[in-house]
């Protein structure tokens, strides 16, 4: 009670509130083996789109059992459980990823804690024999980041807002995610990213990278596009069968960052929630429920509703059958209804 | 902040003018000497927070026509929805809403003082940790009749500055008042034939973040066209950052609206709607 907590805007982290009963924890499955780099990758599986790989997190040994998924030669993603934060995903619920170039190796996002950054940079040593030679951080959300400390020796890039943002939330991210996840944050600290970054070509020898930057899911949402084999890292700006998250969210400046991937050649998308997609239809999912929550709160507002009225009408089926409704869903009315009634009583 | 013995009576009077007066009671006498003073929610906290604030001699029992809605979980423990509605009791003269374990507990005193007001109200507080949410209802006859929700909570809501504080707007902006009246109908506001909105921009500070001293809305008073007062709030530092409340009316209220108010430093609040 006498803690200190994080103000208003900190606390409206999607994080926040993670330690709510009743998720489901991700479903147990078969521990996917980690395929050697000089294996060739299995690219044909990748687009056949196979359920993606969720392994179970051993809570007794806090192991996460990580494993990483070849989407192309040398692209590797590395899946999280499609859930919330829980204790029996020890809150690892994002997918990160690692591309190999000739000489090193670029890691995509750190994940949610300290032991998740260590048991990924052992799983890419499993992977590849070459250096870690970069870390890229798409925004500035907490499983985006709090691995850094396994990486502290190896370059960390992020956006100039993005690392303005982190800078300002570290500590209610590691508040609540110790309080989410226990044990699994145990000596996690917030290691910042230490150089910035610019839209553009990333260079990481021997491959050819294209660095986005786009807003509206966050202040600064980075999507990175490998060229040669069209798989994209989109950050938070797209998920899929995963109710999206929305603490920073502007939704006018999503849906215009949404039109803008479309665009691109994509031939395999990786959101950072919820399953890896061989299309772009994750950008169709996540459009479809921002353009919903933005008409149904526009009405509700007209029509004088009260916060807790507007949670007891009904939502679209396909929106309630995604992962994490139960909680993203009610976090998200909070958080961006007050906007709406806001506009709403201000009208004549 | 009860009422003067002026304004009761003129409230009686007008109450006595519109209701119809059906026999009521409630379920079930108190039970003084039940465990936790026969509270339903087991709270440890109620048979004092009872004896402080309804009085050590009050009447008071539980009544499901007490209806308190809340979110199972404080999403946002600054800003916690809730509502209010005793609209099964009849005479109701004030509704008073406590929360056990907040270091504040009292949140807002309500008083429908026109016929047309019915006796129910929205409005969004401060959580400091899990904790139940309690209206008490007071009826003409002296009774008070108890309704509340649970709301579970990480923590946090009344100790940390609220944003306008944190980033220094709210002297731009205190005392505003901006709101709208809504269309009722079947369906709609539990039947209720109009529901008017006011938010009032304010950073109600608890004074219990630190260097910041308690700065909060005490009084709220809305009148419709010709003067007549609809309802009177009082309120303290749980209620929200630019608090939201909404009204319900039995019959549609004419406007202009007049929002009158003050807050604990004395500065007046006045609006029209």
């Amino acid at each position: 009670m006498s803690r200190r907590r994080p103000a208003a805007s900190a606390l409206a982290c999607a994080l926040a509130l993670a330690a709510v009963p009743g998720v489901p924890a991700a479903p147990p499955q078969a521990v996917h083996d980690v395929r050697p780099a000089q294996v060739a990758p299995d690219v044909q599986a990748a687009q056949a789109a196979p359920p993606a790989p969720q392994p179970r997190a051993d809570a007794a040994t806090l192991d996460y059992r990580l494993a990483a998924r070849a989407l192309a030669p040398g692209v590797y993603v590395v899946e999280g459980a499609n859930a919330d934060f829980t204790r029996a995903n020890g809150c690892n619920i994002i997918n990160t990823g690692f591309i190999v170039g000739r000489d090193g190796v670029l890691v995509v996002n750190t994940g949610p804690s300290r032991r998740y950054g260590e048991q990924l940079r052992a799983l890419i040593a499993r992977t590849t024999p070459l250096p870690v030679t970069q870390v890229l951080h798409l925004n500035l959300h907490p499983d985006y980041f709090l691995g850094n400390q396994a990486f502290a020796d190896v370059p960390r890039a992020a956006t100039a807002a993005t690392l303005e943002g982190m800078r300002a939330e570290a500590r209610a991210y590691e508040d609540n995610l110790y309080r989410a996840c226990g044990d699994w944050m145990k000596g996690t600290e917030a290691l910042l990213p230490d150089r910035g970054v610019a839209a553009g070509p990333l260079v990481l020898a021997g491959r050819r990278l294209e660095l986005r930057e786009l807003r509206g899911h966050t202040a600064s949402d980075l999507v990175l596009l490998d060229v040669e084999s069209g798989v994209l890292f989109a950050g938070g700006l797209v998920f899929v069968q995963r109710v999206p998250t929305t603490p920073h969210a502007e939704l006018a400046a999503w849906l215009a960052s949404l039109d803008a991937l479309e665009r691109e050649p994509i031939r395999t998308l990786v959101p950072s929630h919820g399953p890896v997609a061989v299309d772009a239809r994750g950008i169709g999912q996540t459009r479809r429920y921002l353009l919903w929550l933005d008409r149904s709160f526009t009405a509700a507002a007209e029509r004088g509703l009260e916060l807790h009225e507007l949670l007891a009408q009904p939502v679209p089926e396909e929106f309630r059958g995604w992962a994490a409704f139960d909680t993203e869903y009610p976090r998200t009315v909070a958080r961006l209804y007050p906007r709406y009634e806001a506009r709403a009583l201000r009208a004549p | 902040m009860l009422p003067d013995s002026t304004l009761r009576s003129r409230r009686r009077l007008l109450l006595a003018g519109a209701a119809v007066l059906l026999p009521t009671s409630p379920r079930a006498a108190p039970a003084e000497d039940a465990p936790f003073g026969g509270d339903p929610y087991g709270s440890l906290q109620w048979p004092e927070l009872r004896k402080e604030f309804l009085g050590r001699d009050a009447r008071a029992a539980f009544d499901p026509r007490v209806v308190v809605r809340g979110p199972a979980f404080a999403e946002d423990p600054m800003n916690v929805p809730i509502g209010v509605s005793a609209e099964g009791l009849q005479d109701v003269e004030r509704i008073v809403v406590l929360v056990d374990r907040n270091p504040i507990r009292k949140v807002l005193d309500f008083e429908p003082l026109a016929a047309a007001t019915r006796p129910a109200l929205s409005f969004r507080f401060k959580l400091e940790q899990a904790s139940p949410v309690r209206a008490a209802v007071l009826t003409r006859d002296g009774l008070w009749h108890l309704g509340g929700t649970v709301v579970e909570s990480s923590g946090g809501g009344c100790t940390v500055p609220g944003a306008t504080r944190r980033d220094g707007s709210w002297t731009q902006t205190l005392g505003q008042v901006s709101g709208r009246l809504f269309e009722g109908g079947a369906g709609t506001f539990d039947g209720a034939a109009a529901r008017l909105r006011v938010r009032v921009m304010h950073p109600m500070d608890t004074g219990l973040a630190a260097g910041i001293p308690a700065f909060y809305l005490r009084q709220l008073s809305v009148h419709e066209a010709g003067g007549a007062e609809l309802l009177r709030l009082a309120t303290w530092e749980p209620v929200s950052e630019n608090p939201v409340f909404s009204f319900d009316f039995r019959r549609r209220p004419s406007g202009p609206f007049r929002i009158t108010g003050v807050d604990n430093n004395g500065n007046r609040i006045e609006g029209r709607l």
